[in-house]
């Protein structure tokens, strides 16, 4: 199977050859794979160098043009270190953008917190009118960014080397319900590559479970439905990035119907360590045995559960 | 954004000013925004080269400022934009009667200029280091889509210049020949560090075209602007008053 990126890769070379429209940004990384479509479109796979700032600039201008500009690179890379590049280049110029990031959370421990970019998704919740794709698998990713590509929206694409096992029939639209659990049962809300844990977790265990692609905007109908007819409500959340960074969504989804939240997610504290996705997975409690201890421990304490 | 958009004062193409205006009128038309009679250099550093831009250079009208052959003109440094917003009145982008409002709740025209509020005005700028990386981006898209004959521009100020984010445009336009991308530099040496060998070499050692011109001479700046630099960008450095004198 390849990866998210490799679908990237791939599927963006094959639209450039359809959609004039499109054009690729990157800053050094990522551009071995663009090499053939930089040779067939040398204008529309532009490399700026090791310059982020240029990258999300240069994308700025392209979309002021009228093009769809594909802006890559690692997320720290592409969100965090030029920040403001995507608040007032895109954002505040009205201009629009797909930012597809790579190694966003722990896709490479062994390379330490600078290659780490856990608040991606919180930094772009402080800004207007950012679609947020978190795909699970290689073949959902290649749908997201497809979309991606044909709207004229702000969309931000997180990929990952971790993936599910099986693609689901994912949308933009929201998430899907992919089991129902009992009136009293929790609604866990899982995000992208952390389905396939989420769901061995919860092995014989009574729950809702909600998986997330598109996590912005955030799918308040889903939620809702999910807890519809409930006096009061128990949710999940089981996110690849910063822990608690869904929290005020999911406040929002649901202001009028009485709620507890268990927010799991990355640590805010530096890991300060090396090894292997699987290692830091478990340091953060995302593995199968660390869910399924949070969550049963959550779930056993509800009044629901009385 | 076309110039049709009404904005939040509802500006219409009906309402633009049929007259001429010359560079004479540009005092009176900024103290419509600030009150004031008369403007120190720093309020009007960068009016000659933008005067001259408008007046002769760049190929753009009212009419044709939502034209996709247009030419860009990007003011980077958004700071005082009174004499850009002076010309964008004189020149029809603007109805004169807006500018008594500059900064009030009921204008369009800010301290620092929105692009989605105002037609004619290619970005919005406030923050310093932008512009320029936007322009080659424009300029990028341009040529991606086969358009040869419109030409980009970036005003920066050298001060602005500071920023390392020009640094990343400066060399990477240098080093791919961007020919439609053009800078003009408003030397009013405000930068507190200065800069070993100039402004001028640094321009030239990234590959740039560069002329450096009284901005003050209309005829000096227009020989500037309109300068062959054929597969190079192209630098116009601007010296005027330094803002402390």
């Amino acid at each position: 199977m390849d990866t998210m990126r490799e679908r990237f890769t791939a599927v963006t070379s094959h639209l450039l050859d359809e959609d004039p429209r499109l054009a690729v940004v990157l800053a050094e990384i990522g551009a071995d794979g663009f090499r053939d479509a930089a040779a067939r479109h040398p204008d529309r796979v532009v490399n700026v160098g090791i310059r982020e700032q240029l990258l999300v600039g240069v994308g700025g201008g392209l979309a002021l043009t009228g093009m769809r500009p594909v802006m890559h690179t690692f997320a720290s890379f592409l969100v965090e270190r030029p920040f403001e590049q995507v608040k007032l280049d895109l954002g505040h110029q009205g201009a629009a953008g797909v930012l597809v990031s790579a190694n966003a959370s722990y896709d490479w421990p062994a390379g330490g917190f600078t290659h780490m970019s856990p608040g991606d998704v919180a930094l772009l919740d402080t800004l207007e009118g950012w679609t947020v794709h978190v795909p699970g698998h290689p073949d959902e990713a290649e749908t997201l960014l497809r979309h991606a590509y044909r709207t004229d929206e702000r969309v931000y694409v997180r990929l990952s080397l971790q993936s599910n096992g099986t693609p689901r029939p994912v949308s933009p639209d929201g998430f899907l319900t992919l089991r129902r659990g009992s009136a009293q049962a929790p609604v866990v809300v899982a995000v992208g590559p952390l389905l396939d844990a989420t769901v061995a977790a919860l092995a014989g265990v009574d729950a809702t479970v909600l998986y997330a692609t598109t996590v912005r905007p955030f799918d308040h109908r889903a939620l809702r439905a999910a807890v519809a007819g409930r006096t009061a409500a128990d949710v999940v959340l089981v996110e690849p990035y910063l822990r608690g960074t869904s929290s005020a969504a999911v406040a929002e989804a649901l202001h009028d119907t009485p709620h507890r939240l268990l927010a799991l997610g990355t640590a805010r504290e530096e890991l300060r360590r090396y090894g292997q996705p699987a290692d830091h997975l478990r340091a953060h409690g995302l593995d199968a045995a660390g869910l399924r201890k949070s969550i049963t421990a959550f779930a056993g304490r509800s009044p629901a559960a009385d | 954004m076309t110039n049709t958009t009404a904005g939040p004062t509802g500006i219409q193409r009906a309402e633009l000013p049929e007259h001429a205006f010359t560079f004479e009128d540009l005092p009176r038309l900024m103290s419509l925004m600030t009150g004031a009679e008369k403007h120190g250099p720093a309020a009007t550093s960068t009016a000659d080269a933008v005067w001259v831009l408008y007046d002769r250079v760049l190929r753009v009208s009212p009419e044709t400022a939502g034209s996709p052959d247009r030419d860009r003109f990007l003011l980077s440094k958004g700071h005082g934009p009174m004499a850009y917003y002076a010309t964008l009145a004189a020149k029809g982008f603007l109805p004169v009667g807006l500018l008594p409002g500059f900064g009030s709740w009921d204008s369009p025209l800010g301290h620092h200029p929105d692009r989605t509020l105002l037609p004619g005005v290619e970005i919005s700028s406030g923050s310093l280091g932008h512009g320029l990386p936007l322009a080659v981006g424009s300029a990028l898209g341009l040529r991606a889509q086969g358009r040869r004959r419109p030409s980009v521009w970036a005003l920066v100020g050298d001060a602005e210049l500071d920023e390392g984010s020009n640094d990343e445009a400066i060399e990477f336009a240098g080093a791919v020949g961007l020919d439609s991308l053009h800078t003009v530099v408003i030397d009013n040496r405000s930068a507190s560090h200065g800069r070993p060998g100039g402004l001028a070499d640094r321009f030239e050692v990234a590959g740039w075209s560069v002329v450096e011109v009284d901005g003050r001479d209309h005829d000096a700046l227009y020989d500037a602007y309109t300068r062959p630099h054929p597969g190079r960008p192209h630098a116009v450095i601007a010296r005027v008053e330094p803002k402390t004198s």
